[in-house]
């Protein structure tokens, strides 16, 4: 039958053996890992593939959306009246403060004009929904409702009505991703508002936050409170971030200084992003790369 | 594909397209938002192991790369976290076909459970040097949930299958 110079018909031909197929996916896999983990390289990957799921996404989540919605239409009339009633003394406090609040905001103005300083960073905000909190179980991060169509932007930071609870760090076309503070991948410049101390916040894990780079014999008390101080150039300065609960000098240089949130971070349901107007203009190159 | 000790019936060949379908129908039910509700069962993981014990040749690591990415993505984590859980578990799955079929659904389960549960260790183990939090064992509950579900899952995944081409009273099978 065979011709010579003929292959025989692939009958038995199953490719490289399975054993040498799996090593190749592991290193693809590992690669990946690293390409990602490590120098955050694959955004682009990311978002080639996403044209995939997310019309699956949406898809999925809509059943979701309907027993939020049909709750929230069930919900009795009483909850909703207290709520009301709660929120209008809420109102009347907050419209005193914000009347006195113009009123130093005018005379702040004029005092820096008289003083010839730079204006203050303007800044804007966008109200927003947290939908749930992201299904990735190593991470703390929950998904809001407002996403790139309505300005949203990675690196905005995330506050509720009693401080930061973290910053985006993903955006899609009508959601967002927001990395709490709590993670352990996320950080936070903050300043002491007593007297200006400079720290980075880090998250640890279990809730808690903790201040680094701050040396041993720095003046920083339990009860003090941290701003974020507005020194990456992406954070609005002055939102408060937490408060200190234990400082440890007994380390070694530096201190080991225990925050609590300020705000309920694992717990806010409304929540406003707030970023700047307009990003100040990148540093000028260092002269001397030695001089440091 | 092949008759189970068990039962006699000869299946009818599958159709690839029902498989992709169903690959992707459990893709969607993992991204049904569900908070961080521990013990829910991993679809993709479930599907993709029944597949590759039922049809060693056609489904294997290339199909469990290519869902380990799109979980990869949808779910927002590392991204090769899940596409390496899914390869080795294809892996070892395709490697069980033969063996696995020869036994009852629920000592198939049986089989499969420590292959879920090494998967489920492989991504912590990945996450945990890059720095991440553990997650608390009640991580590892969907590996059994999953188990659990391997009994109904295959019999409505076969369910195309069973059926005969045509229904005649003297057929001798």
């Amino acid at each position: 039958m065979s011709f010579v110079g003929h292959q025989p018909p692939p009958i038995f031909k199953r490719g490289p053996a399975p054993l040498a197929r799996l090593f190749v996916f592991v290193a693809v896999c590992l690669a990946l890992l690293a390409a990602d983990l490590r120098f955050r390289y694959l955004e682009v990957m990311r978002n080639a593939l996403s044209v995939v799921t997310y019309p699956l996404q949406m898809a999925a989540s809509t059943p979701a959306d309907v027993v939020r919605n049909a709750s929230r239409y069930f919900g009795t009339l009483i909850d909703v009246q207290l709520e009301n009633a709660d929120l209008r003394r809420l109102q009347l406090g907050a419209g005193e403060r914000l009347l006195r609040f113009e009123h130093l905001e005018q005379e702040n103005a004029h005092l820096r004009e008289l003083l010839q300083m730079s204006r203050r960073i303007e800044t804007r905000s966008i109200a927003a929904d947290i939908l749930y909190n992201a299904p990735d179980p190593f991470a703390r991060k929950v998904i809001l409702d407002r996403g790139a169509q309505q300005g949203v932007e990675p690196g905005l930071a995330v506050v509720d009505a009693n401080g930061v609870i973290g910053q985006i760090t993903r955006v899609h076309p009508i959601q967002a991703e927001v990395t709490l503070l709590t993670d352990r991948n996320q950080s936070i410049p903050v300043s002491v508002v007593r007297n200006g101390v400079r720290g980075v916040l880090y998250g640890v894990g279990r809730g808690m936050l903790e201040m680094r780079h701050v040396l041993a014999d720095v003046d920083i008390q339990p009860g003090d409170q941290l701003v974020t101080s507005g020194l990456d150039g992406v954070f609005v300065p002055g939102l408060p971030v937490a408060t200190v609960t234990r400082v440890n000098r007994d380390a070694d240089a530096f201190a080991r200084i225990e925050c609590e949130p300020l705000a309920a971070i694992e717990r806010s349901v409304q929540v406003l992003v707030v970023g700047r107007a307009a990003y100040p203009p990148p540093p000028p190159p260092p002269e001397t790369e030695g001089g440091r | 594909m092949q008759p189970t000790n068990r039962s006699s019936r000869i299946l009818l060949p599958v159709k690839l397209w029902f498989v992709y379908l169903t690959l992707f129908a459990a893709l969607g039910l993992e991204y049904i938002p569900s908070g961080r509700t521990p013990g829910l069962p991993d679809w993709v993981a479930l599907v993709l192991a029944f597949w590759c014990v039922r049809e060693p040749l056609a489904i294997g690591m290339g199909v469990g790369f290519v869902f380990g990415l799109l979980m990869d993505v949808g779910l927002g984590a590392a991204m090769g976290q899940h596409a390496l859980a899914y390869v080795v578990l294809a892996y070892f799955t395709n490697s069980l076909a033969r063996r696995v079929l020869w036994f009852p659904a629920w000592q198939q389960a049986l089989h499969v459970l420590p292959l879920l549960l090494f998967s489920q260790v492989l991504m912590v183990l990945v996450r945990l040097l890059a720095g991440a939090e553990f997650p608390g064992w009640s991580y590892f509950l969907s590996s059994f949930s999953s188990a659990l579900l391997w009994m109904p899952l295959s019999l409505l995944l076969l369910l195309p299958q069973l059926q005969p081409v045509e229904r005649d009273d003297n057929r001798p099978i």
